[in-house]
């Protein structure tokens, strides 16, 4: 009946209407879509691009994804929003052949059909690019992107036609670049654009992005945005995955909200609002705005005086930094990632050597192009969610229990004489399972299968309950979804009300001038400004780009 | 049960019993081609090993030393440490035991001997292992390398000690002199008279091997410092956050791999030879890396490998002789295809099944 359904829409069959007035919700969407747009590229064909029409999934006894309906008419930009664990990517893993559905109708340009693998979803024109890039970082743009479509056995050939398909289509969709850069020399942007030319050159006429931006800067995610415009204009249909509401409001035409495995609406992006679309996802009605209070500030308890440090290449990342953190403040750090924050936490944290700095922690003073390790830190009082939880923050093959207690592992209270007290530490991560509301509230799953924002509260529990003077955070939302990004907020919050000193490194500017009470940016290794939160995103985007240098000083 | 993930019971189970399956039928292929009958080579093997008292205490003497050295290896595979020189820490660990029965064995009963020599065997293999852990840990010299280049030095040391110092004058073969009583320890079938274990060599190093086996478990899952070595081993960089120092654990690790294999001397050299002798390790610190990862690195799965191991060595050897066209070396190639679908191939059944299991899974969830 599904067939049907479509049917009816191109010929306007009256027999079929039957089954289209049982379909209304469907009908009513796909209406939607061609009067919003009213473009040419849609009028010229009128029929969705993809449509799904009752699909489920479920793991076990976990349902991912249930009696999803979604139409996405041809020649648009598509936004799916939902929290995480809410369904996107299982959804989006059966639209790509990794996955097979439970049970439903896959419709790809008005033909019911199946998608067994991915090499089928690319036959059918589907191309995606995955959050994490799938490039072989040492071949050049031209390798990578002919990889598994080298036409014949002899490279040459091929090769040259690439080489000029490659060409055709950077004109085509303005996206130049050079094809014999090597991969893993260019900026994440640009590899980006070389995943997108790879879907292209397989000749996909259906883009999935899968949280596109989060590797990305700002102006990395403009640009993006501007070649998905590009793209849906020459005709091309895009979906893009996110939990950034930002980023659904800029580009997408229509959007479609999941939450716990259910597709629970669709707008036109137009006619919705931020607000309404993350109470959708949530299903309540979410505070963006952070609750500052006043807080008296008290004395530094974080002082950082000539930091300078070198990376394992030699490269000096982190150039003369100096600045303090007082109780009760918080003290964000903005700019583009790759800056020297990430180089900033690891000194500070203990876990790599300057090349020379000072530092005073809670009054005591540490020379820091000595030797000092993580342990040390925690000891004095300081501790450390990092910028990338599944590369440092936790083990991802422990259970949740052994990750709550990671570098806190020698304290007492978790042991008895050499061996593990296990069942203090079980006892401990309850507690905090239940105060935080980490879910699935087990002590024993491994912390892989938790999903983002889960996962990051694990670590926040681990990290705020030891009660430090100090807080170092990085990117403390990415990754995560709304309502745990609320949360993780109130608790950053809660440490500054308790006169703690926070100094929160993030790449998202709304995140930094909700949050912070002053804010200092790098550039290059430099603090190139000094700023309250009542900057504005225009004053701070110029320093993180690093013009205006002069002024700021 | 998520995707791509198999109940426990499979993963140890039903995989490496796949596994070993495919092993016996291409073995059984290569038994057909040479003409013999593989239902009566495989009656040979079982029997030789688990037929009778002896081959029984046989099969358990060869698996002794297969814990012993499938434990090294194991506990370096959690610090993410690829041990290939069990074969040479142990051959130095013998000495270390062999040191402490030629000095103690004249004046003090077995049982005063005993804890020293355990001493001696761990600290000599540990020593062996700490300098390609030092070289690992301080100058990034990678350690499959070095171990590997490590067994021949220790091969070469051997050789110039047995032939030149410790060999007793006037004797033309070189090993040390036999231990006295005071050196040797008590065979199972002294121990346990009412079993027949025949003329075998099994010993009471069983008993050690069952005992490490629970301190390693405990070392691994229970202590902090298993804690540390499991963390980095499955991700250094979270190690290096929760300020575990790689060198530390590097070293640490390795010192104790060295260790488990230098007691793999107290089965051969104190418990079967009562002397030390050239090449006494016999290749078993290589079987040990297969039995570590058949054993998916868990004291149980190892005594489990350590056993099948021991099966093939022992009954390997009754067939040969039972059965003449199936010479010593086909036994070599049966034992290599254990360990080249055991070891190498470990997954390549495991696609399959998880497939398997995924269909059967789902079937249920939708019932």
């Amino acid at each position: 009946m599904g067939s049907v359904l479509c049917f009816s829409w191109g010929w306007g069959n009256a027999f079929e209407t039957v089954y289209f007035e049982s379909r209304n919700e469907i009908d009513a969407q796909v209406i939607d879509l061609i009067d919003q747009k009213g473009r040419a590229t849609v009028a010229e064909s009128n029929v969705p691009a993809i449509e799904l029409i009752g699909v489920s999934k479920s793991f076990g006894p976990v349902q991912a994804n249930k009696d999803i309906d979604l139409v996405v008419g041809k020649g648009s930009i598509h936004g799916i929003i939902g929290e995480n664990g809410a369904g996107k990517s299982t959804l989006m893993s059966i639209l790509y052949g990794f996955y097979h559905a439970d049970s439903g109708t896959i419709k790809i340009d008005d033909k019911t059909t199946t998608i067994p693998d991915s090499k089928s979803a690319i036959a059918q024109g589907i191309g995606m690019v995955h959050q994490h890039f799938m490039l072989v970082d040492p071949f050049t743009v031209l390798e990578n992107v002919i990889l598994g479509a080298e036409g014949g056995a002899l490279l040459k050939d091929g090769v040259a036609n690439a080489r000029r398909e490659l060409k055709r289509l950077a004109d085509e969709y303005d996206m130049t670049i050079d094809p014999d850069a090597v991969v893993g020399e260019l900026p994440v942007g640009l590899q980006q654009r070389v995943e997108i030319l790879k879907a292209l050159y397989r000749g996909a006429d259906i883009l999935i992005l899968d949280e596109p931006t989060g590797v990305l800067t700002p102006s990395e995610a403009d640009h993006l945005f501007r070649i998905l415009r590009v793209l849906r204009d020459q005709g091309k249909t895009v979906l893009l995955i996110t939990h950034k509401l930002r980023e659904i409001m800029d580009v997408t035409d229509t959007v479609s909200v999941m939450r716990r495995g259910e597709m629970v609406a669709s707008r036109k992006t137009a006619e919705t609002s931020m607000e309404e679309l993350a109470e959708l996802m949530v299903g309540r009605s979410v505070l963006l705005e952070v609750d500052k209070p006043e807080v008296e500030v008290g004395k530094p308890l974080l002082k950082v005086e000539g930091l300078n440090v070198r990376d394992d290449r030699g490269v000096l990342r982190v150039k003369d930094v100096s600045f303090e953190v007082r109780a009760g403040e918080v003290l964000g750090i903005a700019g583009v990632s790759g800056n020297g924050q990430s180089e900033l936490l690891a000194a500070l944290s203990g876990i790599t050597r300057a090349e020379s700095g000072k530092m005073e922690l809670s009054g005591e003073k540490l020379d820091l192009s000595e030797a000092h390790d993580a342990a040390e830190m925690r000891t004095k009082g300081m501790s450390h969610v990092p910028e990338d939880r599944h590369r440092m923050g936790l083990v991802n093959k422990f259970a949740e229990y052994e990750n709550s207690i990671l570098g806190y592992h020698r304290e007492p209270k978790y042991s008895k004489g050499m061996f593990l007290n296990k069942d203090a530490i079980r006892k401990e991560a309850k507690e905090r399972i239940e105060k935080y509301d980490i879910r699935p509230p087990t002590t024993e799953m491994t912390a892989a299968k938790f999903s983002g924002g889960n996962q990051q509260k694990i670590v926040l529990a681990r990290e705020i309950e030891c009660n430090p003077d100090v807080l170092l955070i990085g990117q403390p939302t990415r990754g995560v979804d709304i309502g745990a990004i609320e949360y993780i907020h109130n608790r950053i919050m809660d440490m500054r009300a308790q006169g703690k000193a926070v100094l929160l490194v993030s790449v998202e500017l709304e995140e930094i001038r909700s949050l912070s009470d002053r804010i200092i940016v790098m550039f290059d290794g430099n603090v190139v400004g000094e700023r309250g939160p009542e900057a504005t995103e225009q004053d701070l985007g110029l320093l993180m780009a690093g013009v205006n240098q002069e002024a700021a000083e | 049960m998520s995707k791509g993930q198999l109940p426990r019971w499979v993963d140890y189970g039903v995989l490496p019993a796949l596994n070993l399956l495919a092993a016996f039928i291409i073995s059984g292929l290569v038994v057909v081609v040479i003409g013999e009958d593989p239902f009566e080579a495989v009656k040979w093997l079982v029997w030789g090993a688990l037929g009778y008292g002896e081959g029984i205490g046989y099969t358990l003497y060869y698996a002794t030393n297969f814990i012993f050295t499938g434990l090294a290896v194991a506990v370096a595979f959690h610090a993410g440490l690829f041990n290939i020189g069990g074969e040479g820490q142990a051959y130095v660990g013998g000495l270390g035991i062999a040191l402490v029965c030629l000095a103690m064995d004249r004046f003090v009963p077995w049982w005063v001997t005993f804890p020293f020599a355990i001493i001696g065997g761990a600290v000599f293999g540990a020593a062996w292992a700490f300098i390609p852990g030092y070289l690992q840990a301080k100058r990034g010299s990678h350690i499959v390398i070095t171990t590997i280049m490590f067994n021949f030095i220790a091969s070469a040391l051997m050789v110039y000690l047995l032939s030149n110092i410790l060999i007793p004058q006037g004797t033309m073969s070189p090993s040390s002199r036999n231990f006295e009583a005071g050196g040797q320890l008590p065979l199972l079938r002294n121990v346990f008279t009412s079993f027949d274990f025949g003329q075998s060599p099994v010993n009471l190093a069983f008993f050690l091997a069952l005992a490490v086996c629970v301190v390693v478990w405990l070392l691994i899952w229970h202590t902090k410092l298993g804690y540390e070595i499991r963390s980095f081993g499955a991700n250094p960089d979270a190690a290096a956050y929760a300020g575990i120092s790689p060198v530390r654990i590097t070293v640490v690790t390795m010192l104790i791999s060295g260790a488990l294999a230098g007691l793999m001397g107290i089965n051969v050299v104190m418990g079967e030879q009562t002397r030390l002798l050239l090449d006494f390790a016999g290749g078993a610190g290589f079987v040990g890396i297969a039995v570590a990862l058949m054993g998916r690195g868990h004291p149980i799965g190892i005594i489990l490998a350590s056993m099948l191991f021991g099966l093939l060595y022992q009954g390997g050897a009754e067939l040969a002789f039972e059965i003449p066209t199936i010479s010593r070396d086909m036994i070599v190639v049966i034992q290599a295809l254990v360990i080249l679908f055991a070891g190498a191939l470990e997954h390549m059944f495991r696609p399959a099944v998880v497939a398997f299991f995924d269909r059967f899974s789902s079937d249920t969830a939708e019932a």
